[in-house]
């Protein structure tokens, strides 16, 4: 891409998990558990990108688009309903154009009291390749498009099919966005260093995203549910002394199907009858963060 | 090098669908459905019926299952094979044991080269799908629209020749269509196909096909051939899924639970007792309404 391209993209100091101050969340809590749906739309017949191909077959890729389109006609709603039963609101992975195509699953998530962070245009469309002005108005577009049509502001970013350029987290930051769910190296949330601003990691996870549970683990939903619920408890014991972060991404259209929403259900229900975990929003996660725990780690950082 | 300026072109950025092949609803808008007999969950078995030619083409695309070896890949032919001549007997006779009806999903080579198993599959009562020519009659949008059209007629017409009927349903292998797809079937006199995974319960395209989901998720080739899980995990996933469903009818309406099989998968020996477990305990729900594709279609259609 005509960028220099590094060895260490020296996003963060090397830091052990051992002997970090520990973090002690809101109310006690041991561990802080955040459920990230991601609300997704998949273009049927996308532009290519020369770095990455769409779909697989020529388009109409059918099984591709229609079983991302199940979650927007069925099981966002399957989803939904069984968050809210256990107190869980979302922090929402947004494609952003689906306050175009359904504004009807936006509202229903914003009326739920879910917080919105960016995903990109579409689930279709590539950073990879962009240069500095396209970016910043993908992310321009993104702070538009899901202010006009929830009222909110995002703080988190996500990148579009996880594709990114060496400067998307500088220019998020220079957004004021709070928190980048892109990196996968640590349990707790992370100074990272940017050119101007503020930015943290916001633990999300790729082994318990239940894409992986059910198409790159290939687990059946008891499976995957018992996954979440031993990731739980190890989290939970060990942040007795660290204070720890439990992310459950999710994508209505696998785990909302009729073989899988039941078993799902009994690992909220686990959780929110526990009592070590504070069930928030990635927002409320990093807010307590930058008040109580961001000054000291981000000290020479 | 920046990306074209057209990639941050959004066209067809819209309320409702970047398409117009259907329109967008929610199924928990929806008037709601009601099966016959006060049922609540329509339990739909569909066999696919496949002969896979020792010659694989790949045009446009090679279908699951097929060839894998050098010529002549006796391992994979013969092992279809057994699907067709054992496999699917067993299948009849766990479905007569249950006293439940299917679909059959049939390549029209099945109706040109062994006749008596259309026989077979009419005498009990079951429903023909039409399901392409052979495993090399797959379709995408690298198949030119005139072979396409000629590929449906085809396999429309040896399968009613042999019947005596024509299908009125269509399932592309791999559940895979072109964009002219959905024009050429209606165009054919079909009143729906299976191939679009997308919803729960039947629904119609613009031009009035009526699609009826054939969840792929929910399919032996899916759970068994590619999750790699077992037959009693599978049958344990359809029971949870079934319960699931008739617990969301209660409040909802009716819904389908669609059962794809594959008799070369399900029917071997060691895995076809899970499945007559599976049957028993679905026929003894007093939700399950067994019923072929065309029925459920015929029932949805009449409350619309």
């Amino acid at each position: 891409m005509g960028d220099i391209q590094k060895a260490d993209p020296g996003l963060y100091d090397f830091a052990p998990y051992r002997d970090r101050p520990k973090i002690v969340w809101p109310g006690g809590r041991k561990v802080a558990v955040w459920v990230a749906p991601n609300l997704e739309y998949y273009e049927i017949d996308p532009p290519a990108n020369p770095h990455r191909k769409s779909w697989t077959k020529p388009h109409p890729d059918v099984v591709g688009y229609s079983h991302r389109d199940h979650s927007n006609r069925v099981s966002h709603w399957r989803m939904a309903e069984m968050m809210s039963k256990y107190g869980f609101p979302g922090s929402v992975s947004l494609s952003v154009a689906l306050c175009q195509h359904h504004p009807e699953v936006v509202r229903d998530a914003n009326e739920r009291g879910w917080e919105f962070f960016s995903h990109g245009i579409y689930n279709t469309r590539y950073a990879y390749g962009m240069d500095e002005a396209q970016e910043r108005a993908i992310i321009e577009d993104s702070i538009r498009t899901v202010r006009e049509a929830t009222g909110q502001t995002i703080r988190g970013w996500l990148a579009p099919a996880l594709t990114h350029t060496p400067r998307t987290l500088d220019l998020i930051a220079e957004y004021g966005l709070d928190y980048t769910c892109d990196l996968y190296h640590d349990d707790q949330p992370q100074p990272v260093k940017v050119k101007s601003g503020r930015l943290i990691s916001m633990p999300y996870s790729l082994e318990v995203n239940d894409h992986y549970g059910f198409f790159v683990y290939n687990m059946s939903p008891r499976d995957y549910a018992d996954t979440l619920i031993r990731q739980y408890e190890r989290l939970a014991e060990e942040g007795e002394t660290s204070g720890t972060v439990m992310c459950i991404p999710l994508h209505a259209y696998l785990i909302g199907q009729p073989h899988r929403i039941g078993p799902f259900g009994e690992v909220l229900r686990h959780i929110a009858q526990d009592g070590r975990a504070w069930i928030a929003r990635a927002g409320e996660i990093a807010d307590h963060y930058y008040q109580h725990h961001y000054a000291e780690a981000a000290h020479g950082a | 090098m920046a990306l074209d300026p057209a990639y941050l072109d959004y066209p067809r950025r819209r309320e409702g669908y970047d398409h117009d092949l259907y329109p967008w609803s929610s199924i928990f808008d929806r008037k709601l459905v009601r099966w016959p007999d006060g049922k609540s969950v329509a339990v739909w078995l569909c066999v696919s019926l496949e002969w896979f030619p020792m010659t694989p083409s790949d045009t446009p695309f090679r279908a699951p299952g097929h060839m894998q070896t050098s010529y002549p890949d006796y391992r994979h032919y013969t092992a279809r094979e057994y699907g067709t001549r054992v496999g699917f007997y067993r299948l009849l006779d766990a479905f007569r044991k249950a006293g439940v009806k299917a679909s059959v999903a049939t390549n029209g080579a099945i109706a040109e080269r062994y006749p008596s198993v259309i026989a077979d599959i009419l005498a009990e009562g079951h429903e023909i799908i039409a399901h392409s020519t052979d495993m090399n009659g797959t379709i995408d949008s690298n198949l030119p629209e005139e072979e396409e059209r000629a590929l449906i007629a085809r396999s429309l017409e040896a399968l009613e020749s042999v019947s005596g009927r024509r299908p009125a349903g269509w399932l592309s292998i791999a559940r895979s269509q072109s964009w002219n797809t959905p024009k050429l079937l209606a165009e054919a006199g079909l009143r729906y196909c299976c191939d679009w995974v997308n919803d729960e319960l039947p629904w119609r395209f613009a031009n009035g096909l009526v699609n009826l989901p054939l969840n792929h998720e929910l399919s032996d080739r899916q759970i068994i051939t590619v999750q790699q899980q077992s037959a009693d995990s599978y049958a344990e996933q359809m029971i949870d899924a079934f319960d699931w469903l008739a617990a969301e009818a209660a409040d909802h309406g009716g819904r389908v639970l669609p059962l794809h099989i594959t008799p070369y998968i399900m029917a071997l020996p060691y895995r076809i007792g899970a499945f007559e477990g599976l049957l028993r305990a679905l026929a003894a729900r007093p939700e399950a309404w067994f019923a072929t594709g065309e029925e459920i279609i015929s029932a949805w259609e009449g409350q619309q």
